[in-house]
């Protein structure tokens, strides 16, 4: 079943076209990639999914219903988290307090107090620094902690744009093994990188992007042993 | 000189509590918007001075009906406070809906003009229905509280002078102090107080968090216009006579507290306005005593701005604000 369908959207900055007809899928239970250079479009791809970035063409469908131009507050009721490039996590505010903004439309104490419990779970580094201000952590526990947050939405769908950012290889590990427990939890990952080797090595499947436009998919393995992705993105 | 200037010590520490006080509000407003938006509400000052005159209406209204006189002060000083800060709540929200949502991504010149615009409007709005209604646009309201009270300080501490105040100097710190320590209390306890400081922090990923950002962004203009035009009401009470520009002066003081305590750091703002209310008061008080009689009283706002130069000067972020880094 498909839990993400993008048709051919086009989305500008301004007068300039970041995305110039960009289509995919993304079914239920897989991990998806989509990797590309600085400036390829894959944050905005992201964004345009999200409602951060106004769509001017083309269609996005979330479980057959169209959410194009959806506000971004509305998607993530729907189901959609997303956490932005560059973790932006809110720095003065507490990691618990940080969570609690994650879990902003959830009614009711005992299940955001479960839902915070079940993040700790996956990220114990966060339950000792429950009361220290979100911007005073390293960059590896910050990430943890946006992804936290994105989790206390119970997502479908949890789009991640570049985890590995900026971290520390032992820290890289550890984010994309929390990734595939999170998809074996039944989450579906969109997952954004750079790090196209590690993001293959784990996707279902992958998408290159090039100047706005898909220009090669296939399985994570197809692509890792492609010769052009290999020379372009893992040299 | 100094045992003069300790003389008058408690009657400048009296004024400039009162004033402060005003000052401190009315700086809530600036910080709050200034931190959610990036705005300098210039409007601002312009709904403190709408409350004082709805507030004025209000107090007029009730004491003109039969039954008024026999309501207790309190009661209905409560009532025009309430009905106030409602309006003018309500005011600030439609100001942000109809003046600078549509201009909000456009660059930040463009809000600001736009803010001096509403800031004319409202002063000319104002002008007009209270000619309209009364006959002439300065109004001067019933006089509640103005029994006036002696300290008789000296007597026990012979360096001081007596300090005289009115009733009303109690009423106008203790309902300032009041909103105060509630709107310190919702900002960093509640959940909706922490959206209001996530949705200043980053707008952007406020909304990933499925906050409504117009939404919080309609609620801290509610509640930054209401504690103004409630402001506003107590001016009215503690000095009497109102007219339609008490904003504009009043309104560029408290912004100046509001920058003194560092812009968009709510406890910066409130002693910011304090700290603002005391030098004016000593400086209007001391003035002509410290520079041998060359400057008067009447620069006492002269005085306020130099020590704002030094505060820029030496603490740019402001007494309470925190310098901004840029972490990459």
């Amino acid at each position: 079943m498909t839990v993400l369908e993008v048709n051919n959207i086009e989305t500008y900055y301004g007068a300039i076209q970041a995305l110039k007809g960009v289509s995919f899928q993304v079914e239920r239970g897989e991990i998806v990639t989509l990797i590309g250079s600085n400036g390829a479009g894959k944050s905005t791809t992201l964004k345009s999914i999200s409602g951060l970035a106004k769509v001017k063409k083309g269609a996005i469908l979330y479980n057959g219903q169209d959410i194009t131009n959806k506000q971004a507050h509305e998607t993530t009721l729907m189901g959609i988290s997303h956490v932005p490039e560059g973790r932006r996590i809110f720095a003065n505010l507490t990691v618990k307090e940080n969570l609690l903004m994650g879990a902003f439309s959830v009614k009711g104490k005992a299940v955001i107090e479960e839902r915070m419990e079940n993040v700790f779970t996956y990220f114990p580094r966060l339950k000792e620094r429950m009361n220290q201000k979100g911007g005073t952590m390293s960059g590896g526990e910050q990430q943890m902690l946006a992804i936290g947050r994105a989790l206390m939405m119970q997502p479908n769908l949890l789009m991640l744009d570049e985890p590995s950012m900026g971290l520390a290889p032992i820290v890289v590990e550890q984010i994309f093994e929390i990734i595939l427990q999170l998809n074996e939890m039944g989450i579906t990952i969109l997952l954004v990188e750079q790090n196209a080797y590690q993001a293959l090595s784990i996707a279902h499947r992958g998408y290159v992007i090039q100047n706005g436009e898909i220009v090669l998919t296939g399985t994570g393995k197809e692509l890792a042993e492609n010769e052009e992705v290999k020379e372009a993105y893992l040299a | 000189m100094f045992q003069e200037m300790l003389q008058t010590l408690p009657q400048v520490i009296i004024d400039g509590l009162t004033l402060g006080s005003v000052y401190a509000v009315v700086a809530l407003g600036y910080t709050m918007v200034y931190g959610i938006l990036q705005l300098i509400n210039f409007a601002h000052g312009e709904i403190f001075m709408t409350g004082a005159y709805i507030g004025t209406a209000v107090l007029l209204i009730i004491l003109g009906m039969g039954f008024g006189s026999s309501i207790p002060s309190l009661l209905l000083l409560i009532i025009a406070l309430v009905i106030t800060a409602l309006c003018t709540g309500l005011l600030g929200m439609g100001i942000e809906r109809v003046a600078y949502r549509p201009v909000r991504r456009a660059p930040r010149l463009v809000a600001l003009i736009t803010a001096v615009g509403v800031s004319f409007i409202l002063q000319d709005v104002v002008r007009i229905v209270a000619e309209i209604l009364t006959g002439n646009y300065i109004v001067t309201g019933p006089s509640l509280f103005s029994k006036q009270i002696t300290i008789p300080v000296s007597s026990f501490l012979s360096v001081f002078n007596d300090a005289s105040l009115k009733v009303s100097f109690f009423i106008v710190l203790i309902c300032a102090i009041g909103m105060m320590i509630s709107l310190d209390f919702f900002v960093n306890k509640t959940k909706w107080g922490t959206a209001i400081r996530a949705v200043s922090m980053d707008r952007e990923t406020a909304a990933l968090m499925s906050i409504n950002v117009n939404k919080v962004i309609a609620i801290t203009f509610f509640i930054g216009s209401s504690l103004g035009g409630a402001t506003g009401v107590l001016f009215a009470i503690q000095y009497g006579t109102i007219d339609p520009y008490i904003g504009f002066i009043l309104g560029i003081k408290a912004f100046i507290a509001a920058v003194m305590g560092g812009i968009g750091n709510i406890r910066g703002a409130m002693f910011g306005g304090f700290l603002l209310g005391l030098i004016e008061m000593f400086a209007s008080a001391n003035l002509s005593l410290l520079t041998g009689g060359i400057f008067g009283a009447e620069y006492k706002d002269v005085f306020a701005f130099a020590i704002l130069i030094l505060v820029l000067l030496f603490k740019p972020e402001g007494l309470l604000g925190k310098a901004a880094t840029e972490k990459v």
